[in-house]
């Protein structure tokens, strides 16, 4: 199957790690992985901090880099769920006010979106596998960030993945449906809030006993460990992708 | 232009592009697979929930219970609105005819009355103010209201209760005692209303 | 009361956040709610048809407002009362304080209603030299105190009960019957010392003044929901009762209670019905009645495409108790009598964002969806705040970085240069930004992540995929 990695920028700047373990995982289940270069961003920071034109933008770049692909992957689950809800929400222009252009994206957002997925979701719902052949022997948590189970419903499709993971101890995380705090640009527009909210999180987190908090999200991961490192609590964080494309050769 | 046209003005301008809509009502609104036993025991469990005394009785044993339920408050002289069965009335009781001031009514210990519907589902009653229930304040004032529910008065939800009701009439649904949680979220029952409430049902 | 000049929503957020007992108030208050709530909506089998009828239905009146404002007038007409329009605060104001004047009294007893605060209704009769005596155990507490409601049902969610106690005997004796000398903090105590301190004040005031949770416009039929029976009181035993009601309260039909007696009680107090529910017709039991129905900013919200759903609002205050912003920030921080998630968009959006905090206050969240899961009519409250955001007025220096960033993102080209750049200056990022700035305020209490040496694309085009 023909996969079109959309990369997500924060993935792209900051954690390529992520990048690499998605394209490892998904050819290891067979997959035929491109990396359309013209991807940038999805738009999500503008769009949530009250930039409509430039989010709007992006959006049109994204269909018109993602028109033609079968399927795009995407591990970013506020990613995937700005381009499920938002693109939508862009498209909807009264017909008074519509024109050829936005016309043009509509059609786009209406081929393309559908065929956007989170990455366990194409992992479960496309590619019907919960173990992907992965091994990582240590004890983890998960935290399931808000536009994964609020935005995606994804459920328990992650759970169900990591708990395939041979040698993995899954501990459950107490609160786990509580915000991060995190929000893009709330924490630092609200850093007081953001910060109490982060570090009953993290409180939360350490709690578990785990040795590496997990999400489908690095962004939130971001935020989350940055309190842990700040703390010295020796938690690691780890994208979903990287523990899944974890093997015994590689280890 | 005055304040009515213009708020009217303001409204039409609004909604040109609102889009209609349409109300579906799929949700629960018939009786159910509940036989008349199983209502009563519902209705009686979810008062009971409230911190309210709840008392099933036959016919003949009601003039008893509520006897028994007033001597246990050490109410002598019960207010009764008019239009109360006569053998649910105590002895002792005292009509709001004429009626009473509301100091007079604040000095009544308490009340006995019937009611127009009971919900079993939500514990609830409603009085209103037809016969056997009088005007909203007897129920209000006094600190003990006893109040008597036939088991054909009890509907299963709130749809029913709604359809069986007249909105012309003065309504009051009652579910258990005042309360507040407004102190550190803690319930403390009576706080304005009828500190104990206690119901009959007659089979 | 009056929130003008309040600094913006972080900073007032920020010291809420540094309040040690306000946050566990308003975490212990508002989790066991939350709970209660729950376990109540579980307990319906069909909560999310119900939720999607109610929806309907306030969207249908909506969007037929005139015709059922017009029909309500001559129901409640019809029946005896008094039908008045106000298009702003201050005619509300003025009308109330009209109709209180021509009864010759002095005192008003008022059943918490949030429009008449909305519209600062007590200030204004004080000036007009009548006192409004407030009969919400929580209202008398905010009122006694000289406070603010912090919370939609709540609103003395912040106040413990060690200083409700010094309130009640230190207030109550200048507003009627003291508290008595003995009075403990046990929550019977005090809600016996509210009890006898008002029992006296329902029993001689001739004139009340409440809000409505729903009108019907079938049947000219107005609907309270309450607790405490203060709300019987007030529409019981006064000669006059005159109520302020927001257009937005009607429903069409006396069936539609039937979804809305359902969500209502389940979605604010956690109860399957809350203890009592009057509703009433016109004139009353040979009562006096007014209708004043309030605008004041509602039909600004209605023609807002996106942001009129907030009119469908029925006050239950859920989510305020799943926020979590909320729960660390508080009631006040809002600046505003409707606070939390659904504060955050009805408040700019009844007042404007011209103030600093009114413009802050869509971003008083994280988006994390929570509200809009436990709405009962389906606000998508996310969409809104993202909505308001847009129209916000944005800080010069964002805005700047907000376009740089835009135009970075225009041409992959320009992202590859950019994170090549911020590679090649990775090793000069300090552990805490000096500030004040975005940097520093993420650095204060969070470290930065490690910027990598070679971004994913670039990667990706060294090694061919990987393959190389």
């Amino acid at each position: 199957m023909r996969v079109a990695l959309f990369v997500t920028c924060v993935n792209d700047a900051l954690f390529p790690g992520t990048g690499r373990a998605t394209v490892t995982l998904l050819r290891r289940l067979g997959c035929d992985v491109t990396f359309p270069t013209a991807q940038t961003c999805c738009g999500q920071m503008h769009l949530n901090t009250g930039y409509p034109e430039e989010g709007g933008r992006l959006a049109r770049h994204f269909t018109d880099v993602f028109a033609d692909c079968d399927a795009v992957v995407v591990p970013s689950g506020s990613c995937a769920a700005m381009i499920r809800e938002q693109y939508v929400r862009l498209a909807r222009v009264p017909a008074s006010t519509a024109s050829t252009a936005s016309t043009a994206f509509a059609e786009r957002v209406a081929e393309t979106v559908p065929r956007v997925h989170e990455l366990s979701e194409f992992l479960v719902d496309v590619l019907g596998v919960t173990d992907v052949g992965a091994y990582f022997p240590h004890r983890v948590t998960y935290h399931p960030t808000c536009h994964s189970l609020r935005g995606l419903r994804l459920g328990d499709r992650p759970v169900r993945l990591l708990e395939q993971v041979r040698g993995l101890d899954l501990v459950p995380l107490p609160a786990a449906d509580e915000c991060c705090g995190f929000g893009g640009t709330f924490a630092v527009k609200n850093p007081a809030v953001s910060a109490a909210m982060c570090a009953d999180k993290a409180r939360n987190v350490t709690a578990t006993g785990a040795e590496v908090l997990c999400a489908a999200d690095n962004s939130c991961l971001m935020h989350i460990g940055g309190a842990l490192g700040r703390q010295r609590t020796g938690v690691r964080t780890m994208h979903l992708a990287e523990i899944l494309a974890s093997t015994e050769a590689v280890r | 232009m005055s304040d009515r046209e213009l708020i009217l003005a303001r409204i039409r301008a609004a909604v040109t592009s609102a889009p209609p809509n349409e109300i579906v009502r799929d949700y629960r609104t018939s009786a159910g697979p509940l036989d008349r036993a199983e209502l009563i025991e519902l209705f009686a469990e979810r008062v009971a929930d409230y911190r309210a005394v709840v008392h099933v009785t036959g016919e003949d044993e009601v003039a008893a219970t509520i006897a028994a339920a007033l001597a246990a408050q050490g109410l002598t002289r019960p207010l009764v609105p008019g239009g109360l069965p006569v053998e649910w009335v105590p002895e002792g009781a005292v009509a709001d005819d004429p009626p009473l001031s509301d100091a007079e009514l604040d000095a009544v210990g308490g009340v006995v009355t019937g009611c127009a519907v009971a919900i079993a589902e939500t514990g609830t009653i409603v009085l209103d103010a037809g016969p056997g229930q009088g005007r909203r304040a007897l129920t209000l004032l006094p600190d003990y209201h006893l109040c008597v529910v036939r088991a054909g008065q009890i509907v299963a939800g709130v749809p029913q209760g709604v359809a069986v009701l007249d909105p012309s009439r003065p309504l009051t649904w009652i579910s258990g005692p005042s309360a507040t949680s407004d102190i550190e979220l803690n319930r403390v029952e009576g706080v304005h209303g009828p500190r104990t409430l206690e119901v009959v049902v007659v089979r | 009361m009056t929130f003008l000049g309040m600094p913006a929503f972080p900073a007032n957020a920020a010291a809420a956040v540094r309040d040690s007992q306000l946050r566990f108030n308003l975490r212990k208050a508002t989790h066991t709610i939350r709970e209660k709530r729950a376990s109540v909506v579980a307990e319906l089998p069909d909560w999310a048809r119900l939720r999607e009828a109610g929806k309907q239905i306030k969207d249908h009146t909506l969007r037929n407002l005139e015709r059922y404002l017009l029909q309500m007038e001559e129901a409640v007409t019809a029946a005896g009362g008094h039908v008045h329009w106000a298009a702003d605060a201050r005619e509300a104001n003025r009308i109330v304080t009209g109709l209180v004047r021509e009864t010759g009294e002095s005192d008003v007893v008022k059943v918490k209603s949030m429009a008449t605060q909305e519209i600062g209704l007590n200030e204004a009769l004080a000036e007009a030299g009548i006192t409004a005596y407030e009969t919400d155990l929580a209202e008398l507490i905010v009122q006694l105190g000289d406070d603010w409601p912090s919370h939609i049902l709540v609103p003395a969610i912040h106040r413990s009960r060690a200083e409700i106690r010094e309130i009640f005997l230190e207030k109550m004796a200048d507003w009627g019957r003291p508290a008595p000398e003995e009075l403990t903090d046990d929550p019977r105590a005090l809600a016996e010392a509210a009890r006898r301190h008002l029992r006296e004040r329902f029993l001689s005031t001739k004139v009340a003044i409440s809000g409505a949770n729903f009108m019907i416009a079938e049947t000219g039929t107005l609907v309270v929901l309450e607790s405490e029976g203060n709300g019987r009181m007030c529409l019981t035993l006064p000669k006059t009762l005159i109520s302020v009601v927001g257009i937005e309260k009607l429903l069409p039909t006396w069936r539609d209670l039937e979804v809305f007696l359902q969500l209502l009680p389940r979605s604010s107090t956690g109860e399957r019905m809350n203890p009592y529910t009057s509703t009433w017709t016109g004139a009353t039991e040979g009562q006096e009645f007014h209708l004043v129905l309030l605008d004041n900013g509602r039909t600004r919200v209605l023609a807002d495409e996106v942001g009129r759903q907030a009119l469908r609002c029925i006050r239950c205050s859920a989510c305020l108790n799943v926020c979590p912003v909320y729960e660390r920030a508080g009631g006040h921080a809002y600046g505003s009598v409707y606070p939390g998630p659904i504060g955050a968009i009805l408040t700019p959006q009844l007042r404007g964002m011209s103030s600093p905090l009114d413009a802050s206050l869509p971003y008083a969240s994280t988006l994390c969806g929570a509200c809009y899961d436990v709405c009962p009519v389906a606000i998508d409250i996310p969409e809104v705040l993202v909505h308001l955001r847009g129209r916000a007025p944005h800080p010069r220096a964002e805005r700047l970085g907000m376009r740089a960033a835009g135009w970075v993102f225009d041409r992959p080209e320009r992202l590859a240069r950019a994170e090549r750049l911020a590679g090649r200056l990775r090793r000069f990022v300090p552990r805490r930004a000096p500030g004040p700035g975005p940097l520093s305020a993420w650095t204060e209490t969070r470290d930065l992540p490690e910027i990598p040496a070679e971004s994913f694309r670039d990667w990706w085009t060294r090694t061919d995929g990987g393959t190389r």
